[in-house]
């Protein structure tokens, strides 16, 4: 068992400047931010050190912070210019029982963060759906292609904040 | 010289009865080998996630009961207890038992559903016959208390939708009483049987090393030999309180961790479910069914990640506040979405017939899949 803080300190120790800070006051739980060159590095030191032993990736999430600059587009609708992406990374130690949330952040303009599909396989779906959903790019992925919605949507990333529906996909009207 | 052989790509699916809804594998076959199998997800996707950030954070939950619609108590029991996590509140004692009950019936239901689609998939009907006429009773229980059979919105942030019905108690022990020999004789048509133990067992081994990795979850984990259920390991709501045993695959006709190892484990989960409500309903407490909570919920800014153990695997909430009333964020760690991923592992070197012995085995919802 141990704390985020111990965790932070560790890592802090390996990679130095690699890792940018860590957010203590968050109500539920502390969250590490990464340097998104650097995230395989860190996760299979997470995953192979002995004090720690970070065998099972819960959950990897993208999410759109939305704290661009918003101007109007020439058809009156929201845009979000500048700003970024975030990815989160929740990891759980089975024979350990500890947990840690990391996140690394990327420019909205030219998402890309390194995949950790070769640490964890249950991170190829999921990075799979956050390119398919944010339009994150993942370094290395052996196979980036959109899985949820179909392979030729070409209207954008649904679940960033200024996604506007299209008005026919291949023919066919979208908005019923 | 020998002859020139080229490999067939065969697609199953999007619809056909041993896929449990829309999913499309490409198969890649050598022969009658599987060379590679492709799952193809997407066809139920519904927008979810988009949806509830549309929505204030009550207006979701009948959302989640859409997702993994076999066991639709089990989504909203993880959603409310994340949503209390975020907004810091507890709820009264006589909400934790009823939850623990509908739960635990709800994840009988769906391991029925389960057992007997899966006898279907491999040629038993008379099982599938069996299980559905005993989910119907417990789906009975459900409407009796909250007016659905299906979709039951049944909990909400700090409390329940309704309280239960002044029979329910009688009756829930009823069909506990009736619901044992049952599973005797599930057992002694199905699960010891020649024909559908030749179908499973030493088929669509798992490795222990290879789930980890993958993050499959729930009783596909417990198959392949390790204890890990988040209802021991990180009690939540008020499991702690009740004694029940993990069912762990021990490889009884074949090897640990496989198909006939994870159906067994379903088999025995329902025994053990059975045993936490009989604990639970003898100790309801009396008392209201809402906690106090404000009229418009507007949690404080932060983000959460809170897991329960669906019938499936690890259900898990990822939600981000911005401190307005609507959620900034949600992202739903569906059991069935991980889970399927080693579908393409586990079908390398066995023939076309097996892949539908080990996507039944896997237990999947497609609802969960393509939320």
């Amino acid at each position: 068992m141990k704390t985020a803080e111990e965790i932070f300190d560790l890592l802090k120790k390996e990679f130095n400047d690699s890792i940018l800070s860590i957010d203590k006051d968050t109500p539920t739980e502390p969250i590490i931010s990464v340097d998104p060159f650097k995230i395989k590095d860190v996760c299979l030191f997470l995953r192979d050190n002995e004090e720690l032993k970070f065998d099972s990736l819960m959950v990897l999430s993208g999410v759109d912070d939305a704290n661009g600059e918003k101007i109007k587009d020439e058809d009156g609708t929201e845009i979000i210019k500048g700003g970024t992406l975030s990815v989160y990374y929740h990891l759980y130690s089975i024979p350990l029982k500890h947990k840690i949330t990391l996140k690394v952040s990327t420019p909205r303009e030219n998402p890309q963060v390194e995949s950790v599909e070769s640490v964890w396989k249950c991170a190829d779906w999921h990075e799979r759906e956050a390119y398919d959903m944010f339009g994150i790019i993942f370094l290395n992925h052996p196979d980036l292609r959109r899985i949820l919605m179909p392979y030729d949507w070409e209207a954008g990333y649904p679940l960033r904040k200024d996604y506007k529906n299209p008005e026919f996909y291949q023919g066919m009207r979208v908005p019923y | 010289m020998a002859l020139k052989t080229e490999t067939m790509i065969l697609n199953m699916g999007p619809q056909h009865p041993s896929t449990h809804g829309v999913l499309r594998l490409e198969l890649e076959l050598e022969g009658e080998l599987i060379k590679n199998v492709k799952p193809h997800i997407g066809y139920l996707h519904r927008c979810f996630e988009k949806h509830a950030e549309a929505m204030t954070y009550p207006q979701v939950i009948p959302y989640t009961d859409r997702m993994d619609y076999l066991a639709s108590m089990y989504n909203n029991f993880g959603y409310v207890l994340a949503v209390e996590k975020l907004l810091g509140i507890q709820v009264p004692e006589r909400v934790e038992y009823i939850r623990v009950i509908m739960g635990e019936l709800q994840r009988i239901a769906s391991h029925l559903v389960a057992i007997g689609t899966y006898g279907l998939d491999i040629g038993a009907f008379t099982p599938f016959l069996y299980c559905f006429r005993d989910r119907e009773k417990i789906l009975s229980l459900f409407e009796m208390t909250c007016g659905a059979r299906l979709l039951y919105n049944y909990m909400w942030v700090g409390g329940l939708s309704h309280d239960i019905h002044p029979d329910f108690v009688r009756l829930t022990k009823e069909f506990i009483q009736s619901f044992r020999p049952t599973i005797k004789e599930l057992n002694d048509l199905l699960s010891y049987n020649k024909i559908f133990i030749e179908r499973t067992a030493n088929i669509g081994v798992l490795p222990l090393e290879t789930a980890i990795n993958y993050g499959v979850t729930g009783p596909n984990l417990r198959g392949s030999g390790l204890a890990f259920d988040l209802r021991k390991a990180e009690p939540y709501s008020i499991y702690d309180r009740f004694e029940f045993d993990i069912p762990v695959g021990q490889g009884l006709m074949g090897t640990v961790g496989d198909c006939w190892d994870r159906y067994y484990v379903r088999v025995q989960e329902m025994e053990q479910s059975l045993r936490i409500i009989e604990q639970a309903i003898d100790q309801i407490p009396d008392g209201d069914v809402h906690a106090a909570i404000p009229k418009r919920i507007k949690p404080p800014k932060g983000t959460v990640y809170f897991r329960v153990e669906n019938p499936r695997g690890e259900l898990g909430y990822f939600i981000i506040s911005d401190g307005s009333p609507n959620p900034f964020r949600v992202k739903v760690r569906a059991p069935s979405f991980v889970n399927l991923e080693v579908l393409g592992e586990l079908c390398k070197g066995h023939l076309v017939a097996d892949v539908v012995a080990i996507l039944g085995s896997i237990d999947i919802v497609l609802g969960e899949v393509d939320r």
